[in-house]
């Protein structure tokens, strides 16, 4: 059926990808009442992520798939090409976005005016075509296009806060994206002067007769850079826990879970498919400030989420060092390793979405995500806070949840680039996940509310099933692995093996 | 493939222990009785040998291996969470059911774990749930005590993980058999066979790897602490005796782990906290079985392990009981309850012959299972520590715990008898020792190897009978010397002198010593630890650079410092 359905409108399907959301904003706009303008998105978002699938399988079934936009031949022409590695991420910014949009009424009803809600969805679509555009696209200077359109969407979907600082918060995160945009942009010019190309797969050709030059190596310097900041990588991290903590909670769970995820692929497809510094690079140690920069991360960010009182700033800070695990997977530049941080990126997507689910959830119910809220939260809203103590174990990495099966894969690459300290700091710093998770849970279940506290009702049932959507994912997935991890090894190969 | 085999056993316990919260308030304690008797009848069910293979990410594991060495392990972990669900019928504590149904089912998924990483999941599983049961005593020091416990049990499931993957590397196969080589030396042993010995060693309480159980499972409630005694040192027991059979090393250990808690023990004056020692001290024997590894001490160690779960057990519940109905457990408050709780001391007595391995208890029948083979493997001094151990466990265990729990000088302390359900688990388990101790040939049936054995020799009950009255005797004389110092003192001056002044001085040197290197060694160590964290709290604390928000320019400072970085490393290539 599937392929009867694709001899259809299969041909177009990823243009619908990148035209449908673009579409649908405008008509948000237009149709100005918040809850048909929910619909609307509602409609398109779980649209896109049927279509993600499809696209997924048919990569999956019969291979890489090129859609020459406006019928202009490569590589004239631009060009969206979709393989296992920006299918499988596809699928995950797609389904996050759906999965978010529906706890998005009830959360945005107490944190943004009514009358701008639909701009609210509007901008929300805008971020999402931005990413789809920044997965799929297989044309560099696109690339750039469509990280500028999901930035500016970001930071005003960002600066909807509640607070002031939302929009200081905002502006350094639009400076500094700014910023990162810019050097993206230098890098991507640099090589289309090298190799007089756009399109990815025709620049890695010409890269590769070029061989290594100066111009090539600034370029991937800029692009190291620019999308460091994106990504969020030690140390250029610091305008992310701002934003995070300052965003409304639904956009908080929608951008940590796909933004830097994006960022991280694009960095891979340029570091393996454009670059190819697994081959260029002599061997293992290619990666060598990556990977310190990473290992950094990994322990600054979970240093400092112990300390922090705001939990949301300091599941922000967590992100920061799951990014670093992420960076790690791929400046080990092997098979296991990049695995690890490719199904790392699938399996944190899922888990922090939860988690700041979660947060939403108790950020409506007792207006405050300090650790004082949580007190005695087990027994005042259970099922949130189971949530929360899941998600949590997903974090430290514990067996039958997702974030074992990334570790799991990160330990293997680092055995196998005979880097036993790396895999012994990556279980280092899962300890350390543990403390600043079990310091809410006990909280949680172990102390007594305040005295006079009122009694407050469980979270919304729209919330708590997105909530539980992505934390039931967190379980299924870290025990049947053949959609994150099988995609993620088979794509991991692919880029090893040097092959687009 | 049925039901029955599609689940691993102990999934009943974990899944239903989770739904007992769902349950009326009247009813839950009772699905701490009727799940483990559900759980025991699916194990029953389960065939000698039946092996269940899954491919779970691309890795062959064996979630279940059903063979006579994890069968008996099964069988008692299986008794004691039924009578320890009858036990704890007046708890409805949610937390304590939950955590203790869950614990009990990991411990028991462990045990029929057939590969390594099924093997650490059940592992951290255990650590995760016993906390609670930890936590469960509700007190600022038992949140402490479960924190650090908690650390120390994750670190040993993270130590094992390590250990795996290294195995895993090096060998490619993730089988959960003999890890230890034929040599039996640890020295010629890979690193990830090492680094699991220790993560084994951490859960089986190894000499100085020990003090969290001393810590945590006194600060338990009276029905936790049951539990947390009886299934995690038990599965790390199986663990040894599965992976490191004939490791020379683990004589020595053993040996160690008899001797010193006696000690401590002495000089405890809680009297659950007094057991822990005890129980540490108990662990030694079957450490010493699995080191020997010959198939009798093998049987030796199962045997004891299984008999051991219940006298320990009922040793714990009767403590229980009086913490109950007293609401405390030290022994300097005690004395005198044989007048209000005459069940509870009778049947404390039994246990407290069985650990001592009076005759025709399960003691008796079980010990010379080790001995014999220490014996007849010529370590004689060990065979030697062990016969010291064997008469300090009747002194702190057989004797110190009824004495000052029960008789003593009294409290005056007139509570009530324990109640019925758990006056009726201390019966049955009493019976079980001596049930055990008169027909062990039922225990042997069950155990891993075939063997023809004898428990009731000549040389056996006369050793015995030699050690027990002489301990006793030794007893008596410190007892009666206490009493009525003027007139003993003159009679037996240097028996007097030895039990007075030269065994408490030697501990307390020895205590000494131990305190004063501690200490020299601690405060450097602390100061060094404080340097640390005051560094890590001044960098990544609210207030630390890392933690602040940084300005714009800063941020664009750092963005130029990585392209730098970046062009110098690639330009300077």
């Amino acid at each position: 059926m599937i392929d009867a359905l694709w001899n259809l409108i299969g041909d177009d399907l990823p243009a619908l990808q990148i035209a449908m959301p673009l579409l649908t904003a405008t008509v948000c706009v237009i149709v100005r009442r918040p809850m048909l303008a929910w619909a609307v998105a509602m409609f398109n978002a779980w649209g896109a992520v049927v279509n993600a699938s499809i696209l997924l399988y048919r990569v999956w079934t019969r291979g890489t798939i090129s859609y020459v936009e406006g019928g202009w031949p490569v590589p004239w022409g631009i060009e969206l090409r979709i393989d296992l590695l920006n299918a499988l991420v596809l699928l995950v910014v797609t389904s996050i976005c759906a999965v978010v949009l529906v706890a998005v009424p009830r959360s945005i009803a107490n944190e943004i005016p009514r009358e701008k809600h639909y701009l609210f969805y509007a901008t929300y679509l805008l971020c999402m075509t931005g990413l789809a555009g920044m997965t799929i696209t297989g044309d560099a200077f696109n690339i750039f296009v469509f990280l500028e359109i999901s930035s500016l969407s970001s930071y005003a979907l960002i600066s909807q806060g509640r607070t002031s600082r939302a929009l200081t918060s905002a502006i350094q995160y639009l400076i500094m994206g700014t910023l990162g945009g810019t050097f993206i942009l230098l890098g991507i010019g640099m090589l289309y002067m090298m190799t007089g190309t756009l399109n990815l797969v025709d620049m890695a050709d010409q890269l590769a007769l070029l061989g290594v030059n100066r111009t090539v190596l600034v370029a991937m310097a800029c692009l190291g850079v620019g999308i460091g900041i994106k990504l969020a990588v030690f140390p250029l991290h610091t305008w992310l826990p701002n934003a995070y903590t300052y965003a409304p909670a639904v956009v908080t769970a929608f951008l940590a879970a796909t933004a830097t995820k994006v960022a991280y692929y694009v960095l891979v497809r340029f570091a393996f498919s454009v670059f190819r510094i697994n081959l260029t690079l002599d061997g293992t140690h290619g990666g060598a400030l990556l990977m310190t920069l990473g290992i950094a991360g990994m322990f600054a960010g979970s240093l400092v989420a112990i300390f922090q009182d705001n939990i949301k700033r300091m599941l922000a800070y967590s992100s920061v060092a799951q990014i670093g695990y992420m960076v790690v997977g791929l400046s080990l530049a092997n098979e296991h390793g990049l695995t690890g941080g490719l199904v790392h990126v699938f399996n944190h997507a899922v888990t922090k979405c939860g988690l700041f689910l979660v947060l939403a959830c108790v950020v409506l119910r007792m207006n405050s995500t300090r650790l004082s809220a949580f007190a005695g939260l087990g027994r005042r809203m259970p099922f949130t806070f189971a949530a929360f103590v899941l998600g949590g174990l997903s974090l430290i990495g514990v067996p039958l949840t997702v974030g074992f099966v990334s570790k799991w894969y990160l330990v293997l690459g680092a055995l196998d680039a005979g880097l036993w300290p790396v895999a012994v700091l990556i279980l280092l710093s899962s300890v350390l996940a543990l403390i600043y998770i079990w310091r809410v849970v006990e909280v949680g279940y172990f102390t007594a509310p305040p005295e006079d506290a009122d009694e407050v009702a469980e979270a919304p049932l729209s919330m708590l099933v997105s909530t539980w959507i992505l934390i039931g994912g967190t379980l299924v997935f870290g025990v049947w692995t053949s959609l994150s991890a099988g995609v993620a090894s088979a794509a991991a190969r692919m880029l090893i093996g040097g092959v687009s | 493939m049925g039901l029955i085999e599609l689940l691993p056993p102990g999934a009943i316990l974990i899944i239903g222990g989770l739904l007992v919260p769902l349950l009326p308030g009247r009813l839950k304690p009772w699905a701490g009785v009727v799940l483990p008797v559900l759980g025991f009848m699916h194990l029953l069910a389960l065939e000698k040998g039946f092996v269940q293979n899954l491919v779970v990410f691309g890795y062959e594991l064996t979630p279940v291996r059903v063979d006579g060495l994890s069968l008996v392990f099964g069988y008692v972990f299986f008794i004691a969470a039924i009578l320890g669900g009858i036990y704890g019928l007046g708890v409805r504590d949610n937390v304590q059911l939950v955590a203790a149904l869950t614990y009990v089912g990991s411990a028991i998924g462990g045990v029929f774990a057939g590969d390594l990483i099924t093997l650490f999941i059940y592992w951290e599983l255990t650590a995760i749930t016993s906390v609670f049961l930890v936590w469960a005593g509700r007190t600022k020091r038992a949140a402490k005590a479960g924190m650090r416990y908690l650390i120390i049990q994750v670190g040993s499931g993270v130590i094992l993980l390590a250990g795996v993957i290294l195995h895993f590397v090096d060998t490619g196969s993730l089988d959960f058999d003999k890890l230890i080589g034929a040599d039996g030396l640890l020295g010629s042993a890979s690193i990830g066979v090492l680094l699991i010995f220790v993560a084994f060693g951490i859960k089986c309480a190894f000499p100085l790897l020990h003090n969290w159980l001393q810590d945590a499972y006194p600060e338990s409630t009276a029905t936790g602490t049951i539990y947390l005694s009886i299934f995690t040192t038990k599965m790390a027991v199986y663990a040894l005796a599965r992976g490191y059979p004939g490791t020379g090393v683990l004589i020595i250990i053993g040996a160690v782990m008899t001797a010193f808690p006696i000690f401590f023990a002495v000089i405890e004056n809680d009297l659950r906290r007094v057991l822990t020692y005890s129980l540490n001290n108990q662990l030694g024997f079957m450490v010493v079985g699995i080191g020997i590894g010959t198939e009798l001490a093998l049987n030796g160690t199962a045997a004891y392990a299984f008999a051991n779960i219940i006298f320990e057990g009922l040793l714990f519940m009767a403590m229980g009981a009086v913490l109950l109905r007293t609401g405390t457990c030290l022994g300097s408050e005690l004395g005198g309850l044989y007048k209000t709780m005459p069940w509870t001391a009778a049947l404390c007595i039994v246990g407290a012959a069985s650990i001592s391995a009076f005759p025709f208890l399960s003691g008796f029948v079980t010990k010379p299972l080790i001995l014999d083979e220490t014996a007849a493997g010529h370590h004689v001094i060990i065979y030697l520590m062990l016969l010291f151990a064997s008469a300090g466990v009747f002194h702190h265990s057989g004797i110190k715990i009824p004495y000052f729990a029960f008789f003593a000088h009294d409290s005056g302390k007139r509570v009530k008898e324990a109640p019925a359900n758990m006056l009726f688990a201390m019966a049955v388990m009493a019976v079980m020792c001596i049930g055990i101790g008169i027909f062990p040939e039922v225990l042997y049936r069950v155990l891993p190897y075939q063997m023809d054995y004898h428990p009731y020799t000549t040389t056996h009950v006369i050793t015995q009978y030699q050690l027990l009255l002489f301990s006793a005797l030794a007893f008596v004389f410190l007892q009666k010397t206490g009493l009525y110092p003027p007139e003993l003192r003159s009679t037996n001056i240097d028996t007097d002198w030895i039990y007075r002044k030269a065994l408490p001085a030697v501990v307390r040197a020895s205590v000494g010593i131990g305190h004063t290197v501690v200490d020299a060694i601690r405060v450097p160590v602390r100061a060094l630890l404080q340097g640390i964290s005051g560094l890590v709290y001044r960098l990544h604390g609210p207030e630390g650079v890392f933690a602040r928000t940084w300005t714009t320019g800063s941020i664009a400072f750092w963005a130029v410092v990585v392209l730098c970085g970046y062009l110098l490393y690639f330009l300077g290539r």
